[in-house]
């Protein structure tokens, strides 16, 4: 194997997942978000949940279209880059992907048609029942994927027989309890993704002072639901950062920046790791509270990175510098929809310019939690694709070579490139439209040229003073 | 156990050749179709459906990758570049039917992307399939053909006539979908599109012969085989009356089963290989427990009810294609 091809493909599944889990990210979120909207429309029949459906819906089609072309690619990116990992862990990964696409896609993209242009041609029970269909195909989906890479961080229920990894407990590998934290984790994450994306909406309209009610409703929404998540959030991190712990002590010693053993250990908030040295410089730490964490204790032994040899150590600061980016962006978020959830029952969220200014700038923090999260769990996960089985190194396809990598690499940044930057600009125009910009013939339920003419119909939400 | 998934595969792929056949082919005639009007009518006939006829070829990969994780794993890495070149068009023609309803100036950007995605995309299947059929280089079941290993004159005609093809069988879903002026140049479009296929398929029995590629003794050694151009050769004349009788309905399912029979021929001539001559079906199969866990959920359940979500979408969407209300 050619180190260069190696590195190279190692950059290429990077780049491809990382563009792709932005879109999926947001359209788990969104998508149960439409089915909660279509609901209250066709229960309480009030005009603005179907004129923020609509509108949410054109934004939900770009990025569902970039999800799934930018999913396609993953499909396929095993067996090209990494033929060897795909033989050995095809009879287990392969399962689970075809359960994915047999179970997920295909509902997903059989009731997209018609959630994005059936709404004349089917009842209304039908085109709810259309919309949750593509909520729960995203969600399963998502399940699917967590079960696969679970299985990649803790490699159970298996034997290995003439270079394969041959399952023998189905079982423990869809419901070990390492699933069950990663799978809520990434799903909360997404419903924060969309929670965060819909308030800064709402927020950037009200700095902006037009469509009040429409904002009022998503302020409202999004804010609620990351408060009452967030928390939840946070607990759910605490029980996978145990399961790193327990099964992944060398990555749980990266994330921690620990070199050596402790006993009790002090937990390192921030430093610079360095690994020449294998010590940390301008550390801040805080004595004890290391073991804290890792073992609810106050006197536990954890354990340090000199204690693995180093060609099974992980790489250090990306997952130290990735883990506390996210938890950071964690409470930031946390904070914000507080606050925010707080001013918003006290009638005074609207004159908060700088809160809401606060929360429309917060919209990226949900992608670089998921990002750093992600780059912590597999750059963590060094130097094996299969835990403590299969290098990395060992896993890629043999004969690939430095030019066709090269190639096959910049042709994916240069269209990654290219759709990413006129979707985001498309998607920016959309929002920046807003509800009333709908494109075509009016629909058929009164679409407010003027916003007040909602907010008069919703008290609760009006405010003296705009 | 086996022969189930190799049934489903061979299925999926089927499915896959027709559905996404049309649409790939839809948008190489894009690129023919000189107004915008006439571009946005095409386009209509295929949005509500493209994303589930691509999502076909992604469970045709996986259950490669679940129940042949061998063939799976041989095959994509020696199509390094035909499958990376074809995933990046299919990503350009996807996106292209978002986008292009959201673009104001930058309109032309898509149909570009658009029709270029479907040459790309079309032309790498075909491609990859010549090449399968004329043989790659394998040592011991190590691909040793390099990175162009897979481009020769014999799998660039394939490539060229995969795209006629699909064109062909997109043609007969405009006449089928389609009133007015895109019906009648569509129509207009079938007999030159048919001859180029039929042309294809001239060249590529002599170059086979000429090459003596050993995939032809197949076909004496199973006579049976000759019923499918025979099939094949039935629907061609059923198509051509009905064009000629300006029927919509017929045509597409006349070239749908033209493209059935040629699968069909392909397919029994590579049993019982996977890969000719270098792996066969039971080589590349996964362990019974993969094969076994598949079945009893994906495969038993899950799949009749994936048929059902393309029954349901395409009754939604039956009939003549209306401009939509408000979307593209």
């Amino acid at each position: 194997m050619d180190p260069t091809a190696l590195l190279l493909s190692r950059l290429q599944f990077a780049f491809t997942i990382s563009f792709h889990i932005i879109f999926p990210a947001f359209t788990i979120g969104l998508a149960a978000w439409l089915t909660v909207l279509e609901a209250m429309h066709q229960y309480s029949g009030r005009p603005v949940y179907r004129t923020l459906f609509e509108f949410w819906l054109k934004i939900f089609g770009v990025a569902f279209g970039m999800g799934v072309v930018s999913g396609v690619v993953m499909a396929f990116q095993f067996g090209t880059n990494w033929s060897v990992l795909s033989k050995m862990s095809g009879p287990i990964q392969g399962p689970l992907l075809a359960y994915e696409t047999f179970t997920a896609f295909m509902l997903e993209a059989g009731f997209f048609g018609i959630l994005i242009f059936g709404r004349p041609r089917v009842p209304p029970w039908f085109y709810l029942f259309s919309t949750a269909m593509v909520a729960l195909g995203t969600t399963l989906s998502a399940f699917w994927i967590m079960v696969n890479n679970s299985w990649m961080q803790v490699p159970t229920g298996y034997v290995l027989q003439n270079g394969q990894f041959v399952p023998d407990d189905w079982a423990q590998i869809i419901f070990n309890r390492v699933v069950w934290v990663r799978f809520p984790h990434m799903l909360l994450a997404s419903y924060l993704t969309g929670a965060f994306c819909v308030a800064a909406t709402g927020a950037w309209y009200l700095l902006r002072r037009t469509y009040r009610a429409e904002a009022h409703v998503m302020l409202r929404m999004g804010l609620a639901l990351a408060a009452a998540l967030l928390p939840l959030q946070l607990f759910i991190g605490h029980l996978v950062g145990d399961y790193v712990h327990d099964y992944q002590p060398a990555k749980f010693a990266a994330i921690e920046a620990r070199w050596h053993d402790e006993q009790p250990a002090s937990e390192v908030l921030i430093a610079i790791p360095d690994s020449s040295t294998e010590s940390n410089r301008y550390a801040i730490s805080i004595p004890v509270l290391g073991s804290i964490i890792a073992s609810m204790s106050l006197s536990s032994k954890e354990v340090g990175l000199s204690s693995f040899a180093p060609q099974d150590r992980p790489p250090v600061a990306i997952p130290f510098f990735a883990f506390r980016i996210m938890v950071g962006c964690g409470f930031v978020m946390l904070g914000l929809a507080w606050l925010g959830t707080w001013l918003g029952l006290k009638h005074r969220l609207e004159r908060s310019r700088l809160l809401l200014w606060g929360i429309f700038l917060s919209f990226p923090l949900p992608w670089i939690a998921i990002l750093t999260g992600w780059y912590t769990a597999e750059v963590g996960r060094q130097p094996w694709t299969v835990y403590g089985v299969l290098r990395t190194a060992d896993a890629a396809t043999p004969f690939l070579t430095a030019s066709a990598a090269t190639a096959s690499l910049i042709l994916f940044v240069a269209v990654y490139a290219f759709i990413f930057s006129f979707g985001t600009y498309y998607i920016y125009r959309l929002l920046r439209a807003g509800p009333a910009g709908l494109s075509g013939k009016p629909l058929d339920v009164p679409v407010p040229n003027r916003p007040m003419s909602l907010a008069d119909k919703m008290p609760t939400i009006v405010e003296a003073g705009e | 156990m086996v022969t189930f998934w190799v049934a489903l595969l061979a299925i999926s792929i089927l499915i896959y050749l027709l559905l996404d056949g049309f649409d790939l082919g839809v948008g190489m005639l894009c690129g023919l179709a000189r107004s915008e009007a006439k571009r946005e009518t095409m386009l209509h006939t295929v949005a509500p459906v493209w994303d589930g006829n691509e999502t076909w070829l992604v469970v045709a990969g996986v259950i490669m990758w679940g129940a042949f994780p061998l063939a799976y794993a041989t095959v994509m890495s020696a199509f390094y570049i035909p499958v990376i070149v074809m995933l990046l068009g299919l990503i350009l023609r996807g996106v292209a039917f978002e986008f292009r309803s959201k673009a104001l100036r930058s309109r032309w950007i898509w149909d570009v992307s658009f029709v270029a995605g479907s040459f790309a995309a079309s032309f790498m299947q075909g491609a990859m399939v010549g090449a399968l059929v004329e043989g790659l280089q394998f040592s011991n079941g190590d691909y040793v053909g390099g990175t162009f290993g897979w481009l020769t004159a014999f799998s660039a005609l394939c490539g060229i006539g995969l795209c006629f093809g699909y064109s062909l069988l997109g043609a007969c879903w405009l006449v089928r979908k389609c009133d007015g002026l895109v019906r009648d140049a569509a129509r207009r479009q079938i007999p030159p599109l048919a001859i180029g296929v039929l042309m294809f398929l001239i060249v590529v029995f002599a170059y086979a012969l000429a090459e003596h590629l050993p995939i032809l003794q197949r076909w004496t050694d199973r006579p049976y085989l000759f019923l499918f151009p025979l099939i094949g050769a039935g629907a061609a004349a059923v198509l051509a009356t009905s064009v000629l009788r300006h029927d919509d309905y017929w045509p597409f399912h006349m070239v749908a089963l033209i493209f059935a029979a040629a699968f069909g021929t392909l397919a029994l001539s590579f049993w019982p290989y996977m890969i000719p001559f270098v792996l066969t079906i039971d080589e590349a199969a996964a362990p019974h427990a993969s094969l076994a866990f598949m079945f009893w959920g994906a495969g038993l359940f899950v799949f009749p009810l994936m048929l059902l979500y393309v029954a349901v979408g395409y009754r939604v969407f039956r009939g003549k294609s209306v401009q939509a209300v408000d979307h593209y």
